[in-house]
Formats: C-alpha cells, structure tokens, sequence
C-alpha cells in the first residue's frame, strides 16, 4: 500500500523528491525542504494522510546537512504509513507545518528544543521540555549527559500584552455567553496555574489560565517538568538497557511499554518473538490496559466529585498488581518483556487467579456504573465538556481511546496487528461526542474487551519456547551460561556490548492504553542507539487541550484534563 | 505519661508537649508532591487496601498550608526545582519531608542534564525511602519513622532541626 503511495508521489512530483528508502516495510521519501509542505499539503489533501504522529530529529555531526526531520504521516482510511524526511543545517530554517497539521505545533518545538532546528513561521517557537533559561540543544550528539542547567525561577506565561489583549477580546462576549461585563480591564482579569503541583492534574503539569471569573479567556499548557531524558538515556545505555527506562514512561501500563518497545527492536533485528511470548505480550499488554483505564477513569470520577467509584475501582488494579508482581517482581516498573522473549513465564495458577480477579473487575464496574450512568451530577459534569470534532482530533494527532471517542473506530490492533492480535475476537467501542463523558465510557467499555481477549488468550495459550533462539539477540539459558564456555562468552558480550543491532532504521509502534505508542528507532550498527524517539500517545492529545478548554469554566478543564489520560512519564519523557 | 489510680475520678499528669506531640503524630496531614511513577504508588497507599488512615495520616492536603508531611513522590527535575523549594516554604512549621523512591533520594537511574541528584539539594528531607518506586508497605514505615521523629522532637521547628538549611 504504501509502496503505491509512493509510486503516486514520485509522479506527482518528480524530481523534488530526492531520494525513497524502503526498510522494514516503511516507506521514506526524502524530499527538499522548500517542497516539504507542498508535498505534505498534497498528502494531506488527496492522499488521506489524515495524521501527523510525529516530528522526529536526528543529528549527524559528520554531514553537511546535519540535521535530519522526519515527518510521520498515518493515512488511517487507507490504512497507510509513509515518512517525509527533509534534511537541514544550523541557520537554515524549515517551513512550519503548523498550518496543515496541528499536532505539528508541539513535535516542531520539540525539535527546536532538542536540536535547534528553526521553523520558520512557526506561531510559537520557544522550548517546550528543557526550562527557560536552558542554555545548548540536548539532544545534539556533542551535549553531555550529564551537564545540567538550574533554573532559578518559572517562566510566566503571560505578559502584560497578553492579558490586555485577552481584556480587550473578553470586552466583546456578551453576558449571556458567559463574560458578565460590557468592559473588562486588564486588572479585572485573574491569572491562575493550574499546576505544576495540583490535585487535579494528576502529575507535573501546568496550565496558566487567564480568568474572568470562573471563565477561562485564555489559557497556555506548559510541559516539561518531568522531563527526565528518556531519549538522551537511551542512547547512552546498550538497547537492552532500555528496557527498564520503559516502564517508567506511562508507568500507569508499564507492561505494555516493555512489549512495544521490545517488538521495536525487535523489528531492527528482524526477528519475531515466538508464539507463546506474543501470547503472555497480548495477556499482560491487555492487564495493563485495564488498570490505566482503572486509573483514569477513578482519578477522573474522584475530579468530579465522585470518590465513591475510586475506592471499587482501585481495588481491582491492587489485586491485578499482586498478579504483576507475581510474574515481573515488581508491581509498578516492571521490566519483564526482553528483546526476543519475555524474562519469566508465567506462573504457575495464573490463569485461574487472572480469571477470578476479571470477574472480580466486572462487579466493580458494573458498580461504578451504577452510581455514575445517570446521575445527574456526573452527567452534567462531563457531557458536552471538553468535547472535540473528529477532525480536529485527527488534527491535533488523537489515537486511542480519545480518538475512538469522537465516533472513529481506529485501533491498531485491528489495522496493524501485532503479537497475533488477529487472533482474537474482539470489538472497537466508540462514542459519539468526542466529550469527557465519551471518553470515560470507551474506556469503561474497553476494559470488557480487554477481558475477552485476555481470557480467550489464556484459554488457547501456546506451549513452545518462551525465548526466540537466537542467542545474538537473547541471552541463552542459564545452565549453558554456567556450564558451558560458549554460553558464558555470549552472555558477558550481550551485557557489556548489547546487542548488535544491524544499522538502519524502523518504527515499532502498537496501541498503548491511551493511543499509539511508537518507538523511532535509529542504529548504527552498535550495542547502543543512535537515536530512540518515543511517540508518547498523550503528548500530542495534550497539545490540544487548552483549545478545548479556553472559554470554558475552570471546573469544566478539570474534567476535561481527567478524561483525557495524560501521564506526566510518557509526556515528558 | 502517669495515671492516677488512687483518685475517684482517673486522670492522666503529663507534660504539654508529649500530649501535643502524641495527638501530632497521630493526625499527620501529608502534601503529595506527586511528580511521577511513586505519585501511583501514593495512590495506592491511601486506597483501601493498605489503607494509609490506620496511621491517622489520610487527610491529604494539596494546599501546603493545611499540610505538616510533604511526600515528595517522584523526580525532581531542574525546572520542578524552584517550584518544590516554594511549596515547601509555604508550609506552616512545624513540617517534616518524606523522599519517596530512588529519584527523590538521589536522581535514581536519572544521571543526566535535566534531573535534580536527589530532592535534598533543595529543601531538608527528614526521611528517605528506597525503591523504585517504593511499595506502599515501604512508604507505611517510612510515615511511622516520621511518627518516632514527631514524638521526640514535635515542637522544635523544621530550620532548627536542620540548621544553615532553611532560609528564615
């Protein structure tokens, strides 16, 4: 498919596209940075290219052109994948493509941030992960790891231009609308965060909110205060070391980072876990997505006002906790999926034990949904808050269960299967709204899914090997390490070298509890990364929530940031 | 502490401070800093299971003025820094810091240009907690250590206890 995408393309526009790479079965144009959004334009426009998930640098010190942009497309009518590549140098801006896509706007201050690369006619260029009086571009391969830069104090968001602007604007809004005055002031208006230490939050985020009244006029997220360089990270440790910095990403669904991240490598190697690791990959990956959602809707209910449903709901992730130390060791940071394999099999009484707590599950939320599908109060709360149009979600890069509530039925466990989730039966809820109260209730009805599918793969689970053979990329068992001097040598190269991972680069990606989870994986043929950009699900779904919240009242953007499941971890990396 | 058991009517002679402090340590009010992977942890520790009010200490408080306990769940980055330094200032005397896991103690597995090496840099912590993230059970010890701590020395503000720390 995406082949004749790019067929398409190379007639369409010849020449300006200067080179087309195939690897791992992504397609990649390179095309001249004055094209670039001409052809994403046309991309967007007549090829269904819907979606930009990402903007991904890379820095090649050596080269002429050492900055290297990638943009990642996902055609989701055509079911298509395709990267646009431009190259740079310092000075030399790229076009903004904020104006075709918006998710553009925080994954170009990203690269910005990291690399330095400038976007010209970009609305709002400043950093966005590294704090204000950052010095240096991090991800630059002559930045040391371990160079930190305090920051003294933080940055106000808004000037005073800003507040008389949003006075002048708020002057206009009739009563009835919601602002109360015919004149506002600037020293009317009132500037509060929300954040970075807040009940509400649910993590190190901030949202500065210029209020009139209860009505928010105008508000500016502000990200990056977790930002504990995962990517900086990965590329000092060996690919396997990695794995444990995963967990910690969206450390809500731990398990399902290790699996994801695991097939991305694994797809660099080209080598395919084997049948029975694929089937505990499905079990856990699902676990964990019940308990991320276990999580978000309980915090989300508690926001509004409803702390009853917390204490059902979180009953049911503490007992698939005790199950999850059982298999790992470790309840919250897992790190049990390996490259080629899974570190432990499962144990023994685990099917049974997962059976009874999902039946467990289904009582307390069945309860949960007594109290909240029609009381009044919740329903008030949340239908009609926060609500986005399928457009704009696509737009703004939504995947997930925030997409799917907007009516699109997009899972990528149905459009790009992987670990054999073809296998299994199972269905896409949606909502209709695109709402707060659509969000809870895809999730509420996804955890049911997610339960067949654990349950029908416990059922058929594989015998066979848990590990793949291939002792270049695994470590081999623990009697040939121990008695045997071939085994003792490959285990001490894999751990202190890493794994050789043939040079090149791949995309893994699968669908985490809040959307794609996608690992950008560049080698050069070493035991470490050259570069490993994770496309977390809620970074972009954050971006678009000041413009879900602005002219809204400051109870409606709580509910509204609860619904949309933003883990501070993977956001800021 | 002594009874009178002579007397018709029981009553108990002791001195102010340990009957302040006795009531303290029963009634810590805690402030989650919760910044990361330990903030889930937290939540745990409060739900019903482990059940933090058996240590009379359930009445989490995000307004640092209402709170005595800051725990500071999670990393601390250099631009959370200043942030974590005014929160705790705000907080009324006497208070008392839990680091809760590897980050908040020492930067944890976080060597690099953007993590504070441990939340001490900037405000005093009384106690720290190992893991990564520390279980509930962990943390549960951890308050009944700052229990032990608030019996002995309740009264005795947070700058005192940690001399040269704590800008008056």
């Amino acid at each position: 498919m995406s082949q004749k995408l790019v067929d398409k393309l190379q007639q369409e526009f010849g020449a300006d596209i200067l080179a087309v790479s195939s690897q791992h079965g992504d397609e990649t144009i390179t095309v001249d940075k004055d094209k670039l959004l001409v052809v994403l334009n046309h991309l967007r426009d007549h090829e269904g290219c819907e979606q930009l998930s990402d903007v991904v640098g890379v820095h090649y010190p050596d080269r002429d052109q050492e900055f290297e942009v990638n943009y990642l497309l996902r055609s989701w009518q055509n079911n298509v994948r395709l990267r646009v590549r431009v190259h740079t140098t310092e000075g030399e801006a790229i076009d903004s493509a904020t104006g075709i896509y918006k998710s553009a706007d925080w994954a170009e201050r990203e690269v910005y941030d990291l690399f330095g690369v400038d976007f010209a006619d970009h609305p709002d260029l400043r950093r966005i992960l590294c704090h204000h009086e950052f010095e240096g571009h991090p991800l630059r391969k002559d930045y040391p790891i371990e160079q930190g830069q305090e920051c003294s104090r933080p940055e106000h968001l808004f000037n005073d231009e800003d507040i008389a602007r949003a006075a002048r604007r708020a002057s206009g809004i009739k009563p009835e609308v919601g602002g109360a005055h015919d004149e506002v002031h600037p020293s009317d208006l009132l500037t509060v965060n929300l954040g970075p230490s807040h009940p509400a939050t649910h993590g190190a985020l901030r949202v500065e909110c210029l209020l009139d009244g209860e009505n928010i006029l105008e508000a500016k997220s502000e990200i990056g205060y977790i930002h504990r360089c995962f990517e900086k990270e990965a590329e000092d440790h060996t690919w396997a070391q990695v794995m444990p910095y995963t967990d910690r990403l969206n450390y809500c669904s731990a398990m399902a980072n290790n699996a994801i991240y695991a097939l991305a490598v694994e797809k660099m190697c080209g080598v395919e876990a084997t049948p029975r690791a694929n089937a505990i990959r499905v079990i856990v990956s699902e676990l964990s997505r019940i308990i991320d959602h276990l999580v978000c809707v309980c915090a989300n209910l508690v926001d509004v006002g409803a702390l009853t449903n917390y204490w059902y709901l979180y009953n049911t992730r503490e007992s698939i906790y005790q199950s999850l130390e059982g298999l790992c060791g470790s309840r919250l940071t897992t790190n049990y999926a390996r490259i080629g394999g899974m570190s432990h099999d499962l144990y023994d009484g685990f099917a049974d034990e997962i059976r009874t707590k999902l039946d467990e599950m289904v009582v307390g939320n069945n309860e949960v949904m007594k109290l909240i599908a029609r009381n009044r109060i919740f329903l008030d709360r949340t239908v009609g808050v926060g609500a986005i149009s399928q457009e704009d979600a696509l737009s703004w890069g939504f995947t997930g269960p925030c997409l799917r509530a907007t009516g699109l039925a997009h899972d990528l466990r149905k459009s790009a299967p992987y670990f054999g989730y073809e296998q299994y039966e199972f269905e896409i809820p949606t909502g209709t709204d695109g709402d707060s109260h659509d969000r809870i209730m895809v999730r509420m009805a996804e955890m049911v899914q997610s339960r067949a599918i654990i349950l029908q793969a416990l059922d058929n689970l594989p015998d066979g090997p848990l590990n793949i053979e291939d002792h270049s990329v695994i470590i081999p068992p623990k009697e040939k390490v121990y008695n045997t001097i071939e085994g003792a040598m490959n285990q001490f190269k894999l751990v202190y070298e890493g794994i050789q991972v043939p040079a090149g680069e791949g995309y893994g990606f699968g669908e985490g509890a809040n959307g794609e989870l996608g690992f950008f994986c560049v080698s050069d043929g070493t035991g470490h990364a050259y570069r490993i950009k994770v496309r977390p699900p809620c970074f972009p779904i954050f971006s678009a929530f000041t413009t879900l919240v602005q002219g809204r009242m400051i109870p409606d953007a709580i509910a509204t940031l609860g619904s949309l499941n933003i883990i501070a971890g993977e956001l800021d990396r | 502490m002594a009874v009178d058991l002579e007397s018709p009517s029981n009553y108990l002679t002791t001195r102010l401070r340990q009957a302040v402090n006795w009531g303290r340590k029963y009634s810590l009010w805690p402030l989650p800093f919760g910044v990361a992977c330990c903030a889930i942890e937290f939540m745990s520790t409060v739900s019903s299971y482990n059940d933090i009010s058996r240590f009379g200490a359930e009445l989490v408080r995000f307004s640092p003025r209402q709170s005595d306990m800051m725990i500071i769940a999670g990393t601390i980055s250099y631009k959370q820094a200043p942030i974590l330094k005014t929160i705790y200032e705000q907080m009324a005397e006497p208070k008392w810091v839990i680091a809760m896991g590897a980050c908040a103690s020492s930067g944890g597995f976080y060597n690099n240009y953007s993590t504070l090496q441990g939340a001490d840099h900037v405000i005093p912590v009384d106690v720290y907690v190992a893991g990564c993230p520390p279980t509930p059970e962990n943390l549960l010890f951890a308050l009944t250590q700052i229990q032990e701590k608030v019996e002995k020395e309740g009264l005795v503000p947070a700058a005192e206890r940690h001399p040269g720390r704590i800008e008056a």
